[in-house]
Protein backbone atom coordinates (compact mmCIF):
# COMPACT_ATOMS: atom_id res chain seq x y z
CA UNK A 1 0.00 0.00 0.00
CA UNK A 2 0.91 3.70 -0.30
CA UNK A 3 -0.66 6.84 1.50
CA UNK A 4 0.50 10.04 0.55
CA UNK A 5 -0.25 13.01 3.57
CA UNK A 6 0.06 16.26 3.00
CA UNK A 7 3.03 16.27 0.76
CA UNK A 8 4.50 19.69 -0.62
CA UNK A 9 6.91 20.22 -3.32
CA UNK A 10 8.22 23.61 -4.82
CA UNK A 11 10.48 24.66 -7.44
CA UNK A 12 12.20 27.90 -5.89
CA UNK A 13 8.95 30.26 -5.77
CA UNK A 14 7.12 27.76 -7.95
CA UNK A 15 4.59 25.86 -5.65
CA UNK A 16 4.06 22.13 -7.25
CA UNK A 17 2.56 19.79 -5.07
CA UNK A 18 0.77 22.09 -2.12
CA UNK A 19 -0.43 18.89 0.41
CA UNK A 20 -1.21 15.97 -2.36
CA UNK A 21 -3.29 13.02 0.49
CA UNK A 22 -3.79 9.66 -1.87
CA UNK A 23 -4.07 6.22 -0.65
CA UNK A 24 -3.55 3.14 -2.96
CA UNK A 25 -4.66 -0.19 -1.91
CA UNK A 26 -2.63 -2.93 -2.35
CA UNK A 27 -3.57 -4.33 -5.73
CA UNK A 28 -4.87 -1.77 -7.45
CA UNK A 29 -4.16 0.77 -10.18
CA UNK A 30 -4.55 4.56 -9.71
CA UNK A 31 -4.66 6.53 -12.68
CA UNK A 32 -3.95 10.19 -11.98
CA UNK A 33 -5.09 12.89 -14.15
CA UNK A 34 -4.39 17.19 -14.24
CA UNK A 35 -3.59 19.12 -16.58
CA UNK A 36 -0.01 20.00 -18.24
CA UNK A 37 2.64 21.04 -15.05
CA UNK A 38 0.47 20.29 -12.38
CA UNK A 39 2.80 18.29 -10.74
CA UNK A 40 1.86 14.60 -11.87
CA UNK A 41 5.56 13.57 -12.75
CA UNK A 42 6.50 15.34 -9.99
CA UNK A 43 4.24 13.32 -7.44
CA UNK A 44 5.65 9.96 -8.98
CA UNK A 45 9.49 11.12 -8.68
CA UNK A 46 8.39 11.72 -4.80
CA UNK A 47 7.40 8.35 -4.58
CA UNK A 48 9.91 7.03 -5.90
CA UNK A 49 12.77 9.30 -4.47
CA UNK A 50 14.04 11.05 -7.39
CA UNK A 51 12.85 14.24 -6.06
CA UNK A 52 12.82 15.22 -2.47
CA UNK A 53 9.50 16.53 -1.11
CA UNK A 54 9.75 19.83 1.28
CA UNK A 55 7.45 18.48 4.09
CA UNK A 56 4.59 15.33 4.33
CA UNK A 57 4.57 11.57 4.34
CA UNK A 58 5.04 8.79 1.70
CA UNK A 59 4.42 5.68 3.47
CA UNK A 60 5.11 2.51 1.38
CA UNK A 61 3.89 -0.90 2.89
CA UNK A 62 4.27 1.47 6.17
CA UNK A 63 7.83 2.68 5.87
CA UNK A 64 8.26 6.17 5.56
CA UNK A 65 10.21 6.89 2.39
CA UNK A 66 10.85 10.48 3.10
CA UNK A 67 13.30 9.77 5.84
CA UNK A 68 15.31 7.30 3.63
CA UNK A 69 19.25 9.15 3.59
CA UNK A 70 21.31 6.84 3.25
CA UNK A 71 22.06 5.32 -0.19
CA UNK A 72 21.87 1.81 0.32
CA UNK A 73 18.29 2.32 2.29
CA UNK A 74 17.00 4.28 -0.96
CA UNK A 75 18.43 1.43 -3.33
CA UNK A 76 17.00 -1.17 -1.32
CA UNK A 77 13.70 1.07 -0.87
CA UNK A 78 13.77 1.33 -5.05
CA UNK A 79 13.92 -2.41 -5.71
CA UNK A 80 10.34 -2.62 -5.31
CA UNK A 81 9.58 -0.58 -8.07
CA UNK A 82 9.29 -0.45 -11.40
CA UNK A 83 9.24 3.08 -13.64
CA UNK A 84 8.53 3.48 -16.56
CA UNK A 85 8.79 7.10 -18.22
CA UNK A 86 7.79 8.96 -20.19
CA UNK A 87 9.81 9.10 -23.33
CA UNK A 88 10.78 5.48 -22.33
CA UNK A 89 14.70 7.09 -21.04
CA UNK A 90 16.06 4.24 -22.41
CA UNK A 91 19.90 3.76 -22.97
CA UNK A 92 21.17 4.89 -26.34
CA UNK A 93 24.59 2.72 -25.91
CA UNK A 94 23.09 -0.50 -25.14
CA UNK A 95 20.38 -2.83 -26.94
CA UNK A 96 17.59 -3.61 -26.25
CA UNK A 97 17.69 -6.81 -24.13
CA UNK A 98 20.81 -4.82 -22.61
CA UNK A 99 18.40 -1.98 -21.53
CA UNK A 100 15.75 -4.67 -20.40
CA UNK A 101 18.20 -6.23 -18.07
CA UNK A 102 20.17 -3.65 -17.14
CA UNK A 103 18.47 -3.05 -13.57
CA UNK A 104 18.89 -6.94 -12.81
CA UNK A 105 22.92 -6.83 -11.91
CA UNK A 106 21.52 -4.04 -9.65
CA UNK A 107 18.53 -4.86 -8.10
CA UNK A 108 18.49 -9.04 -7.98
CA UNK A 109 20.50 -11.79 -7.70
CA UNK A 110 19.75 -13.18 -10.63
CA UNK A 111 23.11 -14.56 -12.49
CA UNK A 112 24.20 -12.56 -15.31
CA UNK A 113 23.77 -16.51 -17.72
CA UNK A 114 19.35 -15.57 -17.18
CA UNK A 115 19.92 -12.52 -18.51
CA UNK A 116 19.21 -13.26 -22.22
CA UNK A 117 16.65 -15.38 -21.48
CA UNK A 118 14.51 -12.97 -19.02
CA UNK A 119 14.93 -10.58 -21.62
CA UNK A 120 13.21 -12.79 -24.41
CA UNK A 121 10.61 -13.60 -21.16
CA UNK A 122 9.78 -10.15 -20.85
CA UNK A 123 9.60 -8.57 -24.13
CA UNK A 124 7.46 -11.34 -25.42
CA UNK A 125 5.33 -10.21 -22.28
CA UNK A 126 4.63 -6.99 -23.74
CA UNK A 127 4.75 -8.32 -27.48
CA UNK A 128 7.96 -7.74 -28.66
CA UNK A 129 10.07 -10.26 -30.72
CA UNK A 130 13.07 -10.38 -32.27
CA UNK A 131 14.12 -7.06 -31.30
CA UNK A 132 16.62 -7.48 -28.68
CA UNK A 133 19.95 -6.80 -30.36
CA UNK A 134 18.41 -3.71 -32.22
CA UNK A 135 19.33 0.04 -30.49
CA UNK A 136 16.55 2.01 -28.81
CA UNK A 137 17.09 4.55 -32.08
CA UNK A 138 16.16 1.68 -34.35
CA UNK A 139 12.33 1.19 -32.79
CA UNK A 140 9.52 3.42 -32.92
CA UNK A 141 7.61 5.49 -30.54
CA UNK A 142 5.48 2.25 -29.39
CA UNK A 143 8.50 -0.22 -29.46
CA UNK A 144 9.99 2.34 -27.19
CA UNK A 145 6.68 2.72 -24.89
CA UNK A 146 6.91 -1.39 -24.64
CA UNK A 147 10.78 -1.90 -24.24
CA UNK A 148 10.40 0.75 -21.09
CA UNK A 149 7.41 -1.45 -19.89
CA UNK A 150 9.79 -4.60 -20.23
CA UNK A 151 12.39 -2.73 -18.40
CA UNK A 152 10.16 -1.66 -15.64
CA UNK A 153 8.89 -5.48 -15.45
CA UNK A 154 12.36 -7.22 -15.57
CA UNK A 155 12.92 -7.17 -11.54
CA UNK A 156 9.62 -8.22 -10.77
CA UNK A 157 9.10 -4.81 -8.71
CA UNK A 158 5.76 -4.81 -6.24
CA UNK A 159 4.98 -1.52 -7.78
CA UNK A 160 4.75 -0.05 -10.68
CA UNK A 161 4.66 3.67 -11.71
CA UNK A 162 3.64 4.95 -15.23
CA UNK A 163 4.57 8.24 -16.43
CA UNK A 164 2.13 9.17 -19.17
CA UNK A 165 2.40 5.56 -20.76
CA UNK A 166 0.49 6.66 -23.49
CA UNK A 167 1.83 10.32 -24.41
CA UNK A 168 2.74 10.80 -28.30
CA UNK A 169 1.43 7.65 -29.45
CA UNK A 170 -1.48 6.86 -32.03
CA UNK A 171 -4.78 5.78 -30.34
CA UNK A 172 -4.57 2.03 -31.74
CA UNK A 173 -1.00 2.15 -30.02
CA UNK A 174 -2.22 3.82 -27.04
CA UNK A 175 -5.20 1.08 -27.07
CA UNK A 176 -2.59 -1.71 -27.02
CA UNK A 177 -0.35 -0.26 -24.09
CA UNK A 178 -3.76 0.16 -21.98
CA UNK A 179 -4.43 -3.29 -22.64
CA UNK A 180 -0.98 -4.33 -21.67
CA UNK A 181 -0.54 -2.48 -18.40
CA UNK A 182 -3.51 -4.25 -17.84
CA UNK A 183 -2.04 -7.69 -18.64
CA UNK A 184 0.37 -6.83 -16.50
CA UNK A 185 -1.72 -6.47 -13.56
CA UNK A 186 -3.52 -9.47 -13.82
CA UNK A 187 -0.27 -11.54 -14.61
CA UNK A 188 1.91 -9.84 -12.31
CA UNK A 189 -0.61 -8.64 -9.60
CA UNK A 190 1.23 -5.41 -8.81
CA UNK A 191 0.08 -2.41 -7.47
CA UNK A 192 0.59 0.52 -10.21
CA UNK A 193 0.50 4.12 -9.94
CA UNK A 194 -0.22 5.86 -13.84
CA UNK A 195 -0.28 9.15 -14.68
CA UNK A 196 -1.97 10.66 -17.88
CA UNK A 197 -4.26 13.39 -19.12
CA UNK A 198 -5.51 10.67 -22.01
CA UNK A 199 -8.95 10.00 -20.08
CA UNK A 200 -9.68 6.75 -22.70
CA UNK A 201 -6.32 5.29 -21.03
CA UNK A 202 -7.21 6.23 -18.09
CA UNK A 203 -11.02 5.05 -17.70
CA UNK A 204 -9.70 1.13 -18.77
CA UNK A 205 -6.37 0.78 -16.97
CA UNK A 206 -7.80 3.07 -13.80
CA UNK A 207 -9.61 1.17 -10.60
CA UNK A 208 -9.96 4.52 -9.05
CA UNK A 209 -8.66 7.74 -10.88
CA UNK A 210 -7.67 10.97 -8.74
CA UNK A 211 -7.41 14.29 -10.22
CA UNK A 212 -4.68 16.89 -8.99
CA UNK A 213 -4.82 20.18 -9.14
CA UNK A 214 -3.16 23.50 -8.35
CA UNK A 215 -0.91 21.19 -6.55
CA UNK A 216 -3.74 19.22 -4.63
CA UNK A 217 -5.97 15.95 -5.17
CA UNK A 218 -9.70 17.25 -6.34
CA UNK A 219 -10.90 13.98 -5.87
CA UNK A 220 -10.14 10.06 -6.25
CA UNK A 221 -13.20 8.00 -7.59
CA UNK A 222 -13.83 5.08 -9.83
CA UNK A 223 -13.66 5.36 -13.44
CA UNK A 224 -18.03 5.14 -13.66
CA UNK A 225 -18.03 7.78 -10.75
CA UNK A 226 -15.42 10.18 -13.12
CA UNK A 227 -17.43 10.15 -16.05
CA UNK A 228 -20.59 11.04 -14.72
CA UNK A 229 -19.53 13.64 -11.51
CA UNK A 230 -20.67 16.93 -10.61
CA UNK A 231 -17.11 18.35 -9.48
CA UNK A 232 -17.03 21.71 -12.32
CA UNK A 233 -13.07 20.85 -12.38
CA UNK A 234 -13.63 17.62 -13.03
CA UNK A 235 -15.90 17.49 -15.58
CA UNK A 236 -14.01 19.94 -17.38
CA UNK A 237 -11.11 18.05 -17.48
CA UNK A 238 -12.80 15.01 -18.30
CA UNK A 239 -14.57 16.18 -21.33
CA UNK A 240 -11.65 18.39 -22.53
CA UNK A 241 -13.42 21.67 -22.90
CA UNK A 242 -11.77 24.83 -22.93
CA UNK A 243 -14.12 27.14 -21.11
CA UNK A 244 -14.21 26.65 -17.00
CA UNK A 245 -12.71 26.84 -13.63
CA UNK A 246 -9.51 25.46 -15.13
CA UNK A 247 -8.88 27.73 -17.86
CA UNK A 248 -9.22 30.91 -15.54
CA UNK A 249 -5.78 29.12 -13.73
CA UNK A 250 -4.62 28.65 -16.94
CA UNK A 251 -4.50 32.40 -18.70
CA UNK A 252 -2.81 33.13 -14.45
CA UNK A 253 -0.15 31.47 -15.52
CA UNK A 254 0.17 32.81 -18.92
CA UNK B 1 21.38 50.68 -13.28
CA UNK B 2 24.44 50.27 -10.50
CA UNK B 3 21.77 48.32 -8.15
CA UNK B 4 20.99 45.98 -10.95
CA UNK B 5 24.67 45.41 -11.72
CA UNK B 6 25.52 44.99 -8.05
CA UNK B 7 22.06 42.29 -7.75
CA UNK B 8 23.62 40.80 -10.82
CA UNK B 9 27.24 40.58 -9.58
CA UNK B 10 25.42 38.85 -6.55
CA UNK B 11 23.55 36.63 -7.69
CA UNK B 12 26.81 35.72 -10.28
CA UNK B 13 28.64 35.10 -6.73
CA UNK B 14 25.97 33.05 -5.41
CA UNK B 15 25.50 30.90 -8.58
CA UNK B 16 29.47 30.58 -8.37
CA UNK B 17 29.72 29.13 -4.93
CA UNK B 18 26.82 27.07 -5.27
CA UNK B 19 28.06 25.59 -8.90
CA UNK B 20 31.40 25.31 -6.75
CA UNK B 21 29.44 23.20 -3.77
CA UNK B 22 28.10 21.07 -6.30
CA UNK B 23 31.08 20.37 -7.70
CA UNK B 24 32.70 19.37 -4.31
CA UNK B 25 30.32 17.64 -3.72
CA UNK B 26 30.72 15.63 -6.79
CA UNK B 27 34.20 14.96 -6.25
CA UNK B 28 33.31 13.55 -2.94
CA UNK B 29 30.62 10.99 -3.70
CA UNK B 30 33.19 9.95 -6.59
CA UNK B 31 35.52 9.14 -3.74
CA UNK B 32 32.84 7.80 -1.74
CA UNK B 33 32.33 4.97 -4.46
CA UNK B 34 35.81 4.41 -5.66
CA UNK B 35 36.48 3.40 -2.01
CA UNK B 36 33.38 1.29 -1.38
CA UNK B 37 35.62 -0.68 -4.44
CA UNK B 38 32.57 -1.14 -6.67
CA UNK B 39 34.08 -0.29 -10.16
CA UNK B 40 32.15 -0.49 -13.58
CA UNK B 41 35.02 -2.69 -15.44
CA UNK B 42 33.09 -2.71 -18.45
CA UNK B 43 32.32 1.15 -18.46
CA UNK B 44 35.85 1.75 -17.69
CA UNK B 45 37.12 0.01 -20.45
CA UNK B 46 34.93 1.17 -22.99
CA UNK B 47 36.10 4.85 -21.82
CA UNK B 48 39.49 4.03 -22.06
CA UNK B 49 39.07 2.78 -25.60
CA UNK B 50 36.96 6.59 -26.26
CA UNK B 51 39.03 8.63 -24.15
CA UNK B 52 42.67 7.40 -25.32
CA UNK B 53 42.75 5.31 -27.99
CA UNK B 54 40.15 7.70 -30.54
CA UNK B 55 42.21 10.57 -29.47
CA UNK B 56 46.08 9.09 -30.03
CA UNK B 57 45.61 10.12 -33.41
CA UNK B 58 44.45 14.27 -32.56
CA UNK B 59 47.24 14.33 -30.08
CA UNK B 60 49.94 12.93 -31.88
CA UNK B 61 49.51 15.19 -35.02
CA UNK B 62 49.02 17.80 -33.10
CA UNK B 63 52.16 17.29 -31.21
CA UNK B 64 54.09 16.69 -34.03
CA UNK B 65 53.10 20.33 -35.93
CA UNK B 66 53.87 21.89 -32.23
CA UNK B 67 57.08 20.31 -32.11
CA UNK B 68 57.78 21.17 -35.97
CA UNK B 69 57.29 25.01 -35.31
CA UNK B 70 58.65 25.06 -31.87
CA UNK B 71 61.80 23.92 -34.28
CA UNK B 72 61.72 26.23 -36.89
CA UNK B 73 60.72 29.34 -34.67
CA UNK B 74 63.94 28.25 -32.57
CA UNK B 75 65.84 27.65 -35.31
CA UNK B 76 65.43 30.72 -36.82
CA UNK B 77 66.24 32.89 -33.94
CA UNK B 78 68.85 30.45 -32.64
CA UNK B 79 70.29 31.40 -36.53
CA UNK B 80 70.03 34.99 -36.40
CA UNK B 81 71.34 35.68 -32.71
CA UNK B 82 74.63 32.95 -33.34
CA UNK B 83 74.18 32.01 -36.60
CA UNK B 84 73.71 29.07 -35.93
CA UNK B 85 70.62 26.91 -34.87
CA UNK B 86 72.19 26.07 -31.56
CA UNK B 87 70.80 23.47 -29.47
CA UNK B 88 67.31 22.65 -31.24
CA UNK B 89 66.92 19.48 -29.55
CA UNK B 90 67.62 20.18 -26.19
CA UNK B 91 64.93 23.12 -26.16
CA UNK B 92 62.44 21.14 -28.26
CA UNK B 93 62.47 18.53 -25.72
CA UNK B 94 62.69 20.18 -22.74
CA UNK B 95 59.60 22.40 -23.69
CA UNK B 96 57.85 19.42 -25.14
CA UNK B 97 57.78 17.07 -22.25
CA UNK B 98 57.81 19.51 -19.16
CA UNK B 99 55.31 21.67 -20.84
CA UNK B 100 53.83 21.21 -24.34
CA UNK B 101 53.31 17.76 -24.38
CA UNK B 102 51.12 17.73 -21.53
CA UNK B 103 49.21 20.86 -21.97
CA UNK B 104 48.54 20.34 -25.50
CA UNK B 105 47.22 16.85 -24.87
CA UNK B 106 45.20 17.83 -22.31
CA UNK B 107 44.06 20.45 -24.88
CA UNK B 108 43.15 18.15 -27.34
CA UNK B 109 41.56 15.28 -25.42
CA UNK B 110 39.41 18.50 -23.24
CA UNK B 111 38.44 19.34 -26.34
CA UNK B 112 37.23 16.02 -27.93
CA UNK B 113 36.70 13.48 -25.77
CA UNK B 114 36.10 15.81 -22.40
CA UNK B 115 32.85 17.70 -25.19
CA UNK B 116 31.78 13.95 -25.92
CA UNK B 117 31.13 13.38 -22.07
CA UNK B 118 29.33 16.44 -21.49
CA UNK B 119 27.13 16.22 -24.45
CA UNK B 120 26.57 12.30 -23.67
CA UNK B 121 26.03 13.35 -20.23
CA UNK B 122 23.81 16.25 -20.67
CA UNK B 123 21.79 14.22 -23.48
CA UNK B 124 21.24 11.71 -21.06
CA UNK B 125 20.51 14.32 -18.19
CA UNK B 126 17.66 15.84 -20.12
CA UNK B 127 16.22 12.45 -21.78
CA UNK B 128 15.49 11.21 -18.41
CA UNK B 129 18.32 8.28 -18.70
CA UNK B 130 20.15 9.79 -15.07
CA UNK B 131 16.72 9.65 -13.53
CA UNK B 132 16.24 5.98 -15.29
CA UNK B 133 19.31 5.06 -13.34
CA UNK B 134 18.37 5.46 -9.76
CA UNK B 135 15.52 3.82 -10.25
CA UNK B 136 17.27 0.71 -11.85
CA UNK B 137 18.96 0.57 -8.52
CA UNK B 138 22.72 2.08 -9.29
CA UNK B 139 24.06 5.39 -9.26
CA UNK B 140 25.01 7.60 -12.51
CA UNK B 141 28.26 8.90 -10.66
CA UNK B 142 29.18 5.00 -9.97
CA UNK B 143 28.23 3.98 -13.32
CA UNK B 144 29.10 6.87 -15.59
CA UNK B 145 31.32 9.04 -13.73
CA UNK B 146 34.11 6.96 -11.96
CA UNK B 147 34.92 5.12 -15.15
CA UNK B 148 35.38 8.56 -16.73
CA UNK B 149 37.53 10.07 -14.57
CA UNK B 150 39.65 6.88 -14.25
CA UNK B 151 39.78 6.47 -17.87
CA UNK B 152 41.43 9.87 -18.03
CA UNK B 153 43.56 9.26 -15.01
CA UNK B 154 45.01 6.53 -17.08
CA UNK B 155 44.72 7.60 -20.60
CA UNK B 156 46.08 10.91 -20.65
CA UNK B 157 49.86 10.32 -19.17
CA UNK B 158 50.04 7.60 -21.65
CA UNK B 159 48.69 10.34 -24.73
CA UNK B 160 51.14 12.82 -22.99
CA UNK B 161 54.24 9.93 -23.65
CA UNK B 162 53.38 9.71 -27.30
CA UNK B 163 52.38 13.25 -27.67
CA UNK B 164 56.10 14.06 -26.15
CA UNK B 165 58.03 11.59 -28.72
CA UNK B 166 55.90 12.96 -31.61
CA UNK B 167 56.64 16.09 -30.78
CA UNK B 168 60.56 16.02 -30.04
CA UNK B 169 60.32 13.67 -33.54
CA UNK B 170 58.54 16.81 -35.34
CA UNK B 171 61.27 19.31 -34.16
CA UNK B 172 64.13 16.59 -35.31
CA UNK B 173 62.32 16.40 -39.13
CA UNK B 174 62.34 20.37 -38.68
CA UNK B 175 65.91 20.32 -37.36
CA UNK B 176 67.20 17.25 -39.68
CA UNK B 177 65.83 18.90 -43.06
CA UNK B 178 65.01 22.67 -42.89
CA UNK B 179 67.98 23.71 -40.66
CA UNK B 180 70.57 21.63 -41.51
CA UNK B 181 70.89 20.27 -37.84
CA UNK B 182 72.94 16.65 -38.02
CA UNK B 183 70.49 13.95 -36.71
CA UNK B 184 73.28 13.21 -34.49
CA UNK B 185 73.66 16.34 -33.10
CA UNK B 186 70.02 16.62 -32.58
CA UNK B 187 69.15 13.58 -30.91
CA UNK B 188 72.77 14.68 -28.35
CA UNK B 189 71.25 17.59 -27.45
CA UNK B 190 68.06 15.76 -26.65
CA UNK B 191 69.28 12.97 -24.33
CA UNK B 192 72.17 14.66 -23.17
CA UNK B 193 70.05 17.38 -21.16
CA UNK B 194 66.73 15.45 -20.97
CA UNK B 195 66.34 13.01 -17.42
CA UNK B 196 63.79 11.17 -15.28
CA UNK B 197 62.98 14.19 -13.27
CA UNK B 198 61.88 15.72 -16.82
CA UNK B 199 59.33 13.38 -17.52
CA UNK B 200 57.92 13.13 -13.88
CA UNK B 201 57.54 17.28 -14.27
CA UNK B 202 55.28 16.94 -17.30
CA UNK B 203 53.26 13.59 -16.34
CA UNK B 204 52.57 14.54 -12.70
CA UNK B 205 50.92 17.44 -14.33
CA UNK B 206 48.73 15.33 -16.83
CA UNK B 207 47.21 13.50 -13.73
CA UNK B 208 45.93 16.95 -12.16
CA UNK B 209 44.49 17.86 -15.94
CA UNK B 210 42.92 14.36 -16.08
CA UNK B 211 41.11 15.15 -12.79
CA UNK B 212 40.20 18.47 -13.45
CA UNK B 213 39.11 17.99 -17.35
CA UNK B 214 37.31 14.57 -16.57
CA UNK B 215 35.31 16.18 -13.01
CA UNK B 216 34.38 19.75 -15.08
CA UNK B 217 33.17 17.68 -17.90
CA UNK B 218 30.53 14.92 -16.10
CA UNK B 219 29.52 18.02 -13.79
CA UNK B 220 28.52 19.89 -16.69
CA UNK B 221 26.88 16.84 -18.29
CA UNK B 222 24.75 15.77 -15.00
CA UNK B 223 23.27 19.77 -14.68
CA UNK B 224 22.45 20.32 -17.94
CA UNK B 225 18.78 21.27 -18.33
CA UNK B 226 16.71 22.56 -21.37
CA UNK B 227 16.71 20.00 -24.02
CA UNK B 228 18.45 20.46 -26.76
CA UNK B 229 19.88 23.75 -26.31
CA UNK B 230 20.66 23.05 -22.61
CA UNK B 231 23.10 20.44 -24.37
CA UNK B 232 24.73 22.25 -26.35
CA UNK B 233 24.66 25.23 -23.77
CA UNK B 234 26.59 22.48 -21.67
CA UNK B 235 28.56 21.05 -23.49
CA UNK B 236 30.56 24.39 -24.49
CA UNK B 237 31.03 25.59 -21.10
CA UNK B 238 32.80 22.36 -20.22
CA UNK B 239 35.02 22.54 -23.08
CA UNK B 240 35.70 26.15 -22.10
CA UNK B 241 35.53 25.00 -18.20
CA UNK B 242 38.04 22.63 -18.64
CA UNK B 243 40.71 24.41 -21.46
CA UNK B 244 40.98 27.11 -18.75
CA UNK B 245 41.27 25.10 -15.84
CA UNK B 246 44.48 23.51 -17.82
CA UNK B 247 46.32 26.77 -18.31
CA UNK B 248 45.46 28.21 -14.94
CA UNK B 249 46.36 25.01 -12.80
CA UNK B 250 49.12 24.19 -15.37
CA UNK B 251 50.54 27.34 -13.60
CA UNK B 252 50.37 26.18 -9.76
CA UNK B 253 51.43 22.62 -10.50
CA UNK B 254 54.42 24.41 -12.25
CA UNK B 255 55.02 26.32 -9.22
CA UNK B 256 54.28 24.23 -6.90
CA UNK B 257 56.82 21.36 -8.73
CA UNK B 258 59.66 24.03 -9.22
CA UNK B 259 59.18 24.79 -5.24
CA UNK B 260 59.67 21.39 -4.37
CA UNK B 261 62.79 21.03 -6.70
CA UNK B 262 61.42 18.81 -9.38
CA UNK B 263 61.84 21.19 -11.92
Amino acid sequence: MIRVVGLRKNFGSRMVLQGVDLTVESGETMVVIGGSGCGKSTLLKCVIGLVRPNSGLIEVDGADVTRLHDEVEIADYRRKFGYCFQEGALFDSLSVWENVTFGLKYLTDVPEGRYRAIAQEKLELVGLREVEELRPAQLSGGMKKRVALARAIAAEPQYILYDEPTTGLDPIMSDIISDLILDLKEKLGVTSIAVTHDMRSAYKIGDRIAMLHDGKVLGVASPKEIKTTTNPYIRQFVEGVSQGPIQMKLRDYD
Amino acid sequence: MIQGTVGRFGNWLVELAQSMGEQALLVRSAFGWFLKGRIEWRQFLVQVVRVGVESVSLAVGCNLFTGMVLALQTGASFKNLFNEPLFTGTIVSFAMVKELGPVMTALTVSGRAGAAIAAELGTMKVTEQIDALYTLGTDPIRYLVIPRVMAFLIVLPVLTLFSDYSGVLGGCLVATFKLKVPVSVYWHDVFDHLGHQEFFHGLLKTYVFAFAIAFICCFKGLTTTGGAEGVGKSTTSAVVYSMTAVLVLDYFVTAVLVAIGLA
